[in-house]
Order: structure tokens, then sequence, then C-alpha cells
């Protein structure tokens, strides 16, 4: 049976009424500021930015308030606004050895060129609530001196010595795009790191950890750890030279990786990537670990993890997609479970029917 | 760099001056602005426009480039009177500012050039380097001295 549904529509614009209500909370309170959210919920802002796939802290901050603070429903709307602006093109890709550190981290080496940066981190801290945190904190130390110049990534040092597998130059092929044409199997490292780099942070959490604990193992270390910032250089078609359009704040992981070898590469080290906007440093570990596990295949591993396969982890990592289809339960589905319920009613008829028939030939 | 006026400033000198103005503050364009005087005659040839640029990255650092997320851009193109052609490429959804960096561009390749590098670029890339110099001083604070743990001993 078919139902025309309408109506609703008095009930909807009441709810939304309340929504923003509830939004704005205790009226003689004062109410937050994009700038307050930016400033001062800084991770939160860099999450929705990563996951939003969009760079741009004060929309992830307009976003964040408008959601109550739900991350998820504020990555959605950075999504949704996303696909009303055109694009210009694509940006050089970024030279994170050059990048202006602000935290700088290796658990393989104790002497690094540059030393142990520790930024500003949550390590170390006690994780006690401290109620007196409402004051201004007296400003950090500054040191004499900054860093030096340039702080090469660890991991290109130990290149050097053949003990760790360099990154496959560029294919040359056009770098694939998720928001461009929709996932597609077999996926390259390109758009597994795109998938990655934009996926749910929990969901990313727990593979990686999945894999620690043995569904997968892959027996990293995390090579280095750099937060800071980098210029993002454009090349305007009518310029034909780059410009700089400003910089952006990134966080960049390199997991090491036992390797025993195979019949095609030595034993050596191998890699793991992770790259996200902003200050996300479990995201990005998270993400290193799983784009290694990714490559199991490509390095003769056996596959018998989840975080091992593709198709799995690229399929369910988009939390926006996610959210769509486990959500979309909850609108009206009368129809269908309608029909359902009528299947549900017939089969048990017709089994209660089978039932009699066989006690009757029993008796 | 080659010059043939030494009137004017170089090509080789543009990408530079572009990467100045699209980290500088849109007040202190505002500012430097309101102090050119007097105001050249222009127009717009492209009204500033909000949009995207796919931001890259590459595996390893250093491997295959991938596509990280995008990043919101302001661009604008502005024309002197005397035909010189500006254009504005600035992070974020700042029309105004797209549009003050498009006309500096346009002055900075004029004679008034060597002026501007000297009254506004140098400055701003002077305030840019210390506000970079003073993060560095703060992270450079945090490095840990396993040497003096060693000593202690």
């Amino acid at each position: 049976m078919y139902v025309a549904l309408k109506g609703g529509e008095q009930a909807i614009d009441n709810a939304h009424a309340w929504l923003a209500e509830e939004r704005r909370g205790d009226p003689s309170v004062p109410a937050l500021s994009a700038t307050q959210i930016a400033g001062q919920l800084g991770l939160a802002v860099d999450r929705v930015m990563a996951e939003g796939a969009l760079h741009d802290r004060e929309l992830a901050a307009l976003a964040i308030r408008q959601a109550r603070g739900d991350l998820i429903e504020a990555i959605f709307l950075v999504r949704a606004y996303r696909t009303t602006l055109p694009r210009f093109g694509t940006a050089q890709p970024v030279d994170t050895a050059a990048m202006a550190l602000q935290r700088r981290v290796s658990a393989t080496f104790k002497d690094i060129p540059g030393g142990q940066i520790l930024g500003p981190t949550f390590d170390y801290t006690h994780r006690l609530l401290d109620f007196a945190a409402a004051a201004d904190p007296s400003p950090a130390p500054r040191a004499a001196e900054p860093l030096p110049a340039a702080m090469p990534r660890v991991l290109d040092l130990m290149g050097a010595e053949g003990l760790i597998e360099t990154p496959p130059a560029a294919a040359g092929d056009a770098v694939a795009d998720l928001t461009r044409e929709p996932l597609d199997f077999p996926a390259g490292r390109d758009l597994r790191l795109q998938a990655l780099a934009r996926g749910d942070e929990g969901f990313l959490l727990a593979l990686g950890y999945s894999t620690q604990r043995g569904y997968g193992s892959t027996h990293p270390f995390a090579g280095e750890i750099r937060i800071g910032t980098v210029a993002v250089e454009f090349v305007p078609p009518e310029l034909g030279f780059a410009v700089a359009l400003g910089d952006i704040d990134l966080t960049e992981c390199e997991m090491v990786n036992q390797f025993k070898g195979s019949a095609m590469a030595p034993p050596q080290f191998t890699r793991g990537y992770g790259l996200v906007f902003g200050h996300g440093e479990r995201k990005a570990m998270a993400m290193a670990l799983v784009d290694r596990a990714l490559r199991a295949a490509e390095l003769g591993e056996t596959v018998k993890g989840p975080a091992q396969d593709v198709e799995f982890v690229l399929s369910h990592c988009d939390n926006v997609q996610a959210t769509g289809f486990v959500e979309h339960l909850k609108l009206p589905h009368y129809v269908d479970f309608q029909s359902e319920l009528e299947l549900v009613r017939r089969l048990r008829r017709a089994a209660a029917a089978t039932l009699a028939a066989e006690r009757e030939a029993a008796e | 760099m080659t010059t043939d006026d030494n009137a004017t400033l170089t090509p080789a000198d543009r990408p530079y001056w572009m990467g100045v103005l699209a980290r500088a503050p849109a007040a202190a364009l505002e500012t430097a602005w309101a102090g050119v005087a007097p105001g050249p005659a222009w127009h717009l040839l492209r009204a500033p426009e909000c949009g995207l640029v796919m931001v890259q990255g590459r595996a390893g650092g250093n491997g295959q480039p991938f596509n990280l997320g995008e990043m919101t851009a302001t661009r604008c193109s502005v024309q002197l009177a005397d035909g010189t052609v500006g254009h504005g490429y600035v992070a974020g959804r700042d029309r105004r500012k797209a549009e003050l960096a498009a006309l500096f561009d346009a002055l900075l390749q004029g004679p008034a050039g060597p002026g501007l590098m000297a009254s506004l670029i140098a400055p701003l890339a002077a305030q840019a380097a210390a506000a970079r110099t003073e993060t560095s001083r703060a992270a450079a604070a945090t490095r840990v001295d396993f040497l003096g743990l060693v000593r202690s001993r």
C-alpha cells in the first residue's frame, strides 16, 4: 500500500526554532563568537578542517558553533559549503622538509639534527583537571635563538644508508581525486592517502590500534612527528609562475616498520605516512599506521586484518558517508517496513501450515 | 635577477611581493592603500572571487603526490589607467584583501615599485619574519637537552 506522506512542516519549523534556542543556551551567558572558537578550541577547528577536507579556520569555527559542538555535523556543513565554490586549480605539493616547526619528535633516534622539539604538547601533563585554568597563563619561555632554518626529515637521513625504502617517485600519472571521481578499486596510494587524510579520526585510530594488537601487525616506530607551518604555492595560469597564497599548519607522521624482505627487496625498514591539516597528531599517527597496513599486498604480506583490507578501510573511513547511511535509518521507512511486516506474517502462516501438515502426517 | 631599467623592479621580484601581500594582514593593506596619494585610476578586470585550491602532499614527504584537501582562496585582477594588470591571490575569503593585493601588485610593477617595496613590502616581510622567529624561539625553548641529563648523573 502506498501512503502519500505530507505534513509535519509546522513540527519541523518548531523543532528547528527549538534547536536554535538550545544552540544559544542560557541567554544570560554571553554568546560564543566564531573567533573565540577558532582561538580557544583550536584542535576542534583543526579536526573539522582535516575531515571536512577544507582549510579555513573561520568556516570551521562557524560550523562548530552552528553544529553545537557536534564535530561530525560541523564536518558535514563544511563539506556542503565547499561544493558551492569553484576550484581555481591545484597547488604545488607542500614541502614538509621546509616546515617552520613548532614540534618535532622522533622515537627512533635520540640525537637528531636540530633536536627533539616538544612544542605545545599534552604529553607529560598529569591529566588532572585544572580548576584554575580560567586564569590567563603567563607567557611561555622563549629561547634566545630560533630553531635552525633547516631541519631535515629524520627518515631522509636514514635513507642515505639504504636501511629504509625510498618513497617511489611520482608515477607521472594524474593524481587521483576523491572529490571528482567516486571511490574505485584497486585504489592507488594517492587515492588511499587522500581518503585517509579526510577519514574519521576515531575509525582510523581504532584500525591503527588493531594493527598494534596483532590484526596485521607491522612493528611500527614513530620515526618522526612534525607539526608546523608550510607555504602553499600556486601557479595561476595567467601568471605562469608560483605565488604563495599563504601558510597553513600541518601535522606529519612517518612510521618506520620492520620488513623481513622479499624476492624483490632486501630486508629493510618500510614506511607509513600520515599528513593532516592543523594540529592532529593522533590522527596523523593513526593514518600512518593504516597507510602502512594498506600496503600489505604491495609488499607481499598476507592480508589478515581489517586494517590491511583496502576496500573495507576506504569504504568505511568517511564519517559523512557513514553518518548519512546510518542516520538515514531514522527517516520514515513506513512503506518498506509495511512490506517486511507482510512478508514476516506470510512466512509465519506458511511455517505454521507446514508444521500442522507434518503433525497430521505423523499422526 | 636582471634589470634594464633602474626605475622599476624586475619580474623576478614579483612572486616575492605577491607572497608578502598574500600573507599581510588585510588591515595593513587597507592602511597602506589609504596612504597612496594620489590614488591611481584603475578598474576591475576580474571582480574578487572566492574559490578553492587543492593542497597536495607527497607520500613520505617526497614521494608520490596526493590530494590532501582544499583551502579557500580569493583572487582578483585589476588594470591601471596605463594598462598595467595586477593580480591578487590570497588564502581565505577576504575579497577586499584580494582586491588590495591586486592593486599593489599593479603599482609595484610601475615607477612606484621601488618606493612601495621599501615602504610597504619590506616592513610587511619584516613583521612576518618577526612573528615566525617568535614562534620558533618558543619551539626552541621546548627542545629536550639529553646531554644535560647525562652530565648530571
